[in-house]
């Protein structure tokens, strides 16, 4: 008996050993950028090591103005950006769900069936019209491309995760409440609306997380001057323009980026984590 | 007359109330239309109007500046006589290839390893995730450009554990693909959590009775872990290659947005970005993407035909 449990608990520690390892190998590379920030550019390459010989702040406070422009108003920028972006689609996507959900209308099966196929469709199908529309409407150069289908609900996405999550509220409720006179609208706001928090809350992270990480329409839209740069654009002219000169500027640069990603993680771990689980969200 | 007359207003009474007062069913269909308005505007607007527009934009020769040019089936010819466009499917069909497998098969060994009533679940599932949460940003993709250098990281690594002339992994147009696909093996978080809260579904008992048929561990992982998470392999599977096809960031980063070295890593993605919005060939770009498009679709269609096949739901079977 007491050997079983030796043999149990060795069996345990070695696999506890393995995974710390392995977790360890992982992010290697995320703590040797964080390390590498806070080394002179000429020690990145001579120490792999991850306690830096001569610790210095100067590649944050030299990075942070490096592009001329300075890091604060594109920091600003990626805000305002994945804030609209969060409220639009935390307005569209809802109400849409609501209705695929709950409401019966003429069409309602061949909609849903339309949402459920954009959720694979891939967006390169749609990129080059998009474009020149926006071009078209003078919105290149602004951050109205990237925000305005937020309010349209084009993330299909989150509509099928909120129809999900609605679903799920008992129908008994919808009956109660009809009872006592609400129509759609009140159904809506005052009995299904405070019940889907949780779906909204994860719908609300991904947006952010997402968009603060978007680089492609990022890219696209934004046009070419520097005031109009987010974060991933900044760190992508600041690639060209340093041109591997100031490496320890660039990654000081590279973890600012991820520090409002890293925290919302540790906010909403949780949340996060089990939104992955349980609807499959991509991270 | 009077009292005839009284009746008659009385029905008509009745019936404008009909027609002014609306019955709740089509209430419910207007409440249903105001509800989905803004979806559709999109639906229609973004994405199905675009969709169309692409499509009838691959028949032309449109450089935003003169009209759309009509040209035929043209920009389809050119692309089968264009060894760059050759090159991109190459590129793109070899990291698919490799990388979503490679993905899916560390994700389900970790999930494996990780669910087995460990202390400290929770926060082996949050480190191992973290790569997934940062891994498509630019900043991981200039990490991996740094890392991947020739006195990189990886190199210095590769050097110390005895590898005198390791690859120089982005100049060495052979090679270079590789780093990009271990980019996106890093991040193969997402997909095992959704498989541990698969494998916490599995009912105890089927294990239980494995074993009491005599199945080892090995044995129990095939016949019935594998076959009970074949609905989560499948969803995974569909979900990581729509993804990996449309992957951009990290080629468009490391290569600094030419596809080198010497297209090394010209995803499909990259050369419609540049054939588009570099060169202005917004017919070819439209004609790249709806090629892209169907290939996706084939490959997920040809994936889930196959399902019925390997994919094992368990009320099928009681």
């Amino acid at each position: 008996m007491k050997s079983i449990s030796i043999l149990y608990r060795t069996r345990r520690a070695t696999l506890h050993l393995l995974l710390i390892a392995g977790a360890l190998l992982m992010l290697y590379p995320l703590l040797w950028m964080i390390a590498s920030s806070f080394k002179p550019d000429a020690d990145i390459f001579k120490h792999l090591g991850l306690i830096p010989h001569h610790a210095t702040i100067a590649n944050y406070v030299d990075g942070w103005t490096g592009l001329g422009t300075s890091f604060t108003r594109f920091f600003v920028n990626s805000a305002v950006l994945c804030a609209l972006a969060v409220v639009g689609n935390l307005c569209s996507c809802t109400l849409a769900a609501f209705a695929f959900a709950r409401l019966r209308f003429p069409l309602r099966r061949l909609f849903f069936a339309c949402m459920l196929l954009t959720i694979m469709l891939p967006f390169q199908v749609t990129i080059v019209p998009q474009y020149i529309l926006f071009r078209k409407l003078g919105w290149v150069g602004t951050i109205l491309p990237i925000v305005a289908p937020k309010f349209l609900a084009v993330d299909a996405f989150f509509v099928f995760l909120l129809v999900q999550f609605i679903r799920t509220i008992p129908r008994e409720l919808d009956d109660a409440s009809k009872i006592d006179g609400c129509g759609p609208y009140r159904l809506f706001y005052f009995v299904v609306l405070p019940l889907t928090l949780p779906a909204l809350a994860t719908t609300a992270i991904f947006t952010f997380l997402w968009t603060w990480n978007d680089f492609f329409s990022q890219l696209l839209y934004l046009g070419s001057s520097a005031r109009s740069y987010t974060v991933p654009v900044a760190l992508q002219a600041f690639v060209d323009a340093t041109s591997q000169s100031s490496w320890g500027q660039l990654l000081a640069m590279s973890v600012l980026s991820l520090v409002p990603i890293f925290g919302f993680f540790l906010a909403f771990q949780r949340l996060l984590l089990d939104g992955i689980s349980t609807t499959g969200l991509k991270g | 007359m009077t009292r005839l007359s009284l009746a008659d207003t009385r029905i008509l009474k009745v019936q404008a109330g009909a027609g002014t007062r609306l019955t709740p069913k089509a209430k419910e269909a207007i409440a249903g239309y105001v509800f989905i308005l803004p979806w559709l505007l999109g639906f229609l607007g973004l994405t199905l109007g675009p969709m169309l527009a692409s499509l009838w934009l691959s028949f032309t020769k449109y450089n935003l500046l003169s009209p759309p040019q009509w040209i035929g089936i043209k920009n389809y010819l050119n692309l089968f006589s264009d060894s760059r466009f050759f090159h991109a499917v190459r590129i793109t069909l070899i990291y698919v290839g490799v990388s979503v497998p490679l993905k899916l098969g560390f994700a389900l060994l970790l999930a494996v390893l990780l669910n087995r009533g460990l202390r400290g679940l929770t926060i082996y599932r949050a480190l191992f995730y973290v790569p997934s949460l940062l891994g498509s940003s630019v900043a991981i993709a200039i990490l991996w450009r740094q890392m991947f250098g020739d006195s990189g990281l990886v190199n210095a690594a590769l050097k110390a554990i005895g590898w005198h002339s390791p690859p120089s992994w982005l100049t060495d147009p052979s090679v270079s693909i590789y780093t990009l696909i271990a980019l996106a093996v890093w991040e193969f978080g997402s997909p095992m959590i959704i498989f541990l809260a698969g494998l916490r579904q599995i009912p105890h008992d089927l294990y239980e009775a494995a074993q009491i048929d005599g199945a080892g561990r090995i044995t129990q992982f095939i016949r019935v872990t594998i076959p009970l998470l074949t609905p989560l392999i499948l969803f995974n599977l569909v979900l990581q290659m729509i993804g990996a096809f449309q992957a951009f960031t990290p080629a468009y980063i490391i290569s600094g947005g030419t596809g080198g070295p010497v297209d090394g890593t010209l995803f499909y993605t990259l050369y419609l970005y540049q054939q588009a919005f570099g060169y202005l060939q917004m017919g070819y770009g439209a004609a790249m993407a709806w090629l892209l498009f169907l290939v996706v679709a084939l490959f997920t269609g040809g994936i889930f035909l196959t399902s019925r096949f390997w994919v094992f739901y368990l009320e099928q079977s009681s």
